[in-house]
């Protein structure tokens, strides 16, 4: 286990190296993120009624959203893993006495949260001066705040694991291009990127918080916002953690399966 | 003319060399733009309506922009990657040519994906149109026509100004693509429904909105005549865009490699 971290710790202080351009998608997330806000105050304004959820929680989940977008996005994949695989190269990886999954899953975990981590101060701290209920609230009441923690971790679990699985799949795949496509596209209208799944139509709510991608943002942003009740929330959770198996195990396999097929030719 | 024709049937030809990945990037592109509109039609079939539009007018909103930018970055690549331009020298090696420095940068690449977006903005315009969003008339056919083109011309001059900027930095400006790709994405509602202060900047600082707030409220018998005409407006906007470039060309010397 402790290799695992220490290369945790090596990507995560590699990736912090990026400060340039967490600067620059800052502002690009502060714009987008108003944005949304002021799209979402306009239905609100003129059809309080019809809201599926409260202004506030509304513009808690969509400031969290673009603090911690790094977290979750399915779009930054790891191009450098895949065509690891494509490649060979992928062979000197075996040569190391570490299990290929568990490495590339530190490495994922460590990706992701050195990104996230260097985005999110800003983002959270403006947020917080805008008025309410257009902005982000730091008090949420006792448990809440721990809630979301665990299930922030969660999440980076599943996203993880689904990453993966991916990867894990180009062993089998020639092209894993078009999977990947789909994945995106599903993620953002299953997870609550396009628009947050209270908005969806009923049937398409369902599917969408039963599938993996309903495990990813859309349960640590609605556990801040009290969108989901904390007495529900151990169920939301349980899911996640259903889901981080499922995927876990199935990523596993997968590779296993790969490696014993593939067979590296020297050189 | 004809030398642009060829270099374009190059690129068309190196695209089609890999033809999975051109279909599947194609596929994704559309993918991306269906959901921004899966977006609109959940929160419409929730509301109704938003200030007073609704579904098939927001879409012949959303479908004008799309077009317009479609265009614009399947012919305008080159100025959205112009800082690879910069850095294999590739600039270097037009300047010593004796043909004009935008046409030839244009040469350099044309995607031929965003082709796709651009017919991909021109299906669902059918489609809004064909559903009865606005009552047709032939100056509002001309109106709609501007709006594609002029915003089109629109985006090509904030891809020059990412070029131009390009010159001092030699490398992307990430914030400019809050008017190229956020300007597409949330142009899926007319920019009015953000409040006055975003429709005023984009009306009177990058002028998107002459391209699709006003001469939609001609288009839906919501505003005067003359609201159709802006989107010739809007083309000053090139004028500074020009400035810029020239500007950015007299002060680059070279990346030197």
């Amino acid at each position: 286990m402790r290799k695992y971290i220490s290369f945790f710790r090596m990507r995560l202080m590699a990736g912090l190296q990026y400060r340039a351009a967490a600067l620059a998608g800052l502002s690009t997330q502060l714009v987008w993120g108003a944005m949304e806000v002021l799209l979402y105050r306009a239905f609100w304004l003129e059809h309080p009624e019809r809201f599926p959820m409260g202004m506030e929680a509304l513009a808690a989940y969509i400031w969290l959203q673009q603090a911690f977008l790094t977290l979750f996005s399915m779009w930054s994949w790891e191009r450098d893993l895949i065509s690891s695989v494509r490649t060979g190269a992928v062979a000197y990886e075996l040569a190391r006495p570490v299990d290929l999954y568990g490495m590339w899953m530190a490495r994922s975990l460590a990706l992701r949260l050195s990104r996230a981590l260097l985005r999110m101060f800003p983002v959270i701290l403006i947020a917080l001066l805008i008025p309410a209920p257009y902005g982000l609230r730091l008090w949420t009441g006792g448990a809440v705040l721990p809630l979301f923690l665990l299930s922030t971790v969660l999440m980076l679990l599943v996203v993880c694991a689904y990453t993966l699985l991916i990867y894990a799949l180009t062993f089998h795949l020639t092209d894993p291009n078009g999977i990947m496509v789909l994945s995106v596209a599903a993620a953002d209208l299953l997870g609550g990127a396009i628009v947050p799944l209270p908005f969806l139509p009923e049937k398409l709510r369902l599917l969408a918080a039963l599938s993996p991608f309903g495990s990813m943002q859309n349960v640590p942003l609605r556990i801040y916002s009290g969108d989901i009740p904390l007495t529900d929330a151990p169920a939301v959770m349980g899911l996640q953690v259903f889901w981080i198996l499922t995927l876990v195990l199935a990523g596993c396999l997968l590779t296993r399966s790969g490696l014993r097929r593939s067979v590296i030719a020297g050189g | 003319m004809r030398l642009y024709l060829h270099f374009l049937s190059i690129h068309l030809r190196s695209a089609m060399t890999y033809r999975a990945s051109f279909f599947l990037s194609c596929l994704g592109h559309l993918l991306t733009t269906m959901n921004v509109f899966f977006g609109v039609v959940f929160l419409l079939d929730r509301f109704q309506s938003i200030g007073g539009y609704t579904l098939p007018q927001l879409a012949l909103c959303f479908s004008a922009v799309l077009s317009a930018s479609g265009l614009a970055e399947c012919f305008g690549r080159a100025f959205d990657v112009f800082h690879q331009l910069l850095s294999d020298a590739r600039f270097d090696r037009i300047m010593v040519r004796p043909r004009s420095l935008v046409f030839q940068a244009l040469c350099q690449e044309i995607k031929p994906t965003m082709f796709f977006r651009f017919l991909n903005g021109v299906i669902l315009l059918v489609w809004a149109v064909r559903s009865g969003a606005v009552a047709w008339t032939p100056w509002k056919c001309a109106v709609l026509t501007l709006m594609v083109l002029c915003g089109a011309l629109v985006f090509f001059g904030l891809y020059l100004v990412n070029a131009a900027v390009c010159f001092f930095t030699l490398e992307h400006v990430e914030v400019l693509n809050i008017f190229t790709d956020g300007a597409r994405e949330y142009s899926k509602y007319p920019f009015g429904v953000y409040g006055r202060s975003v429709l005023y900047i984009l009306t009177f600082l990058v002028p998107l909105a002459l391209v699709q707030h006003w001469p939609l409220q001609y288009l839906l018998d919501r505003g005067p005549a003359w609201y159709g005409a802006l989107p010739l407006a809007a083309l000053a906007f090139l004028l500074p865009c020009a400035l810029l470039w020239r500007l950015g060309v007299r002060h680059y010397c070279s990346t030197g490699s």
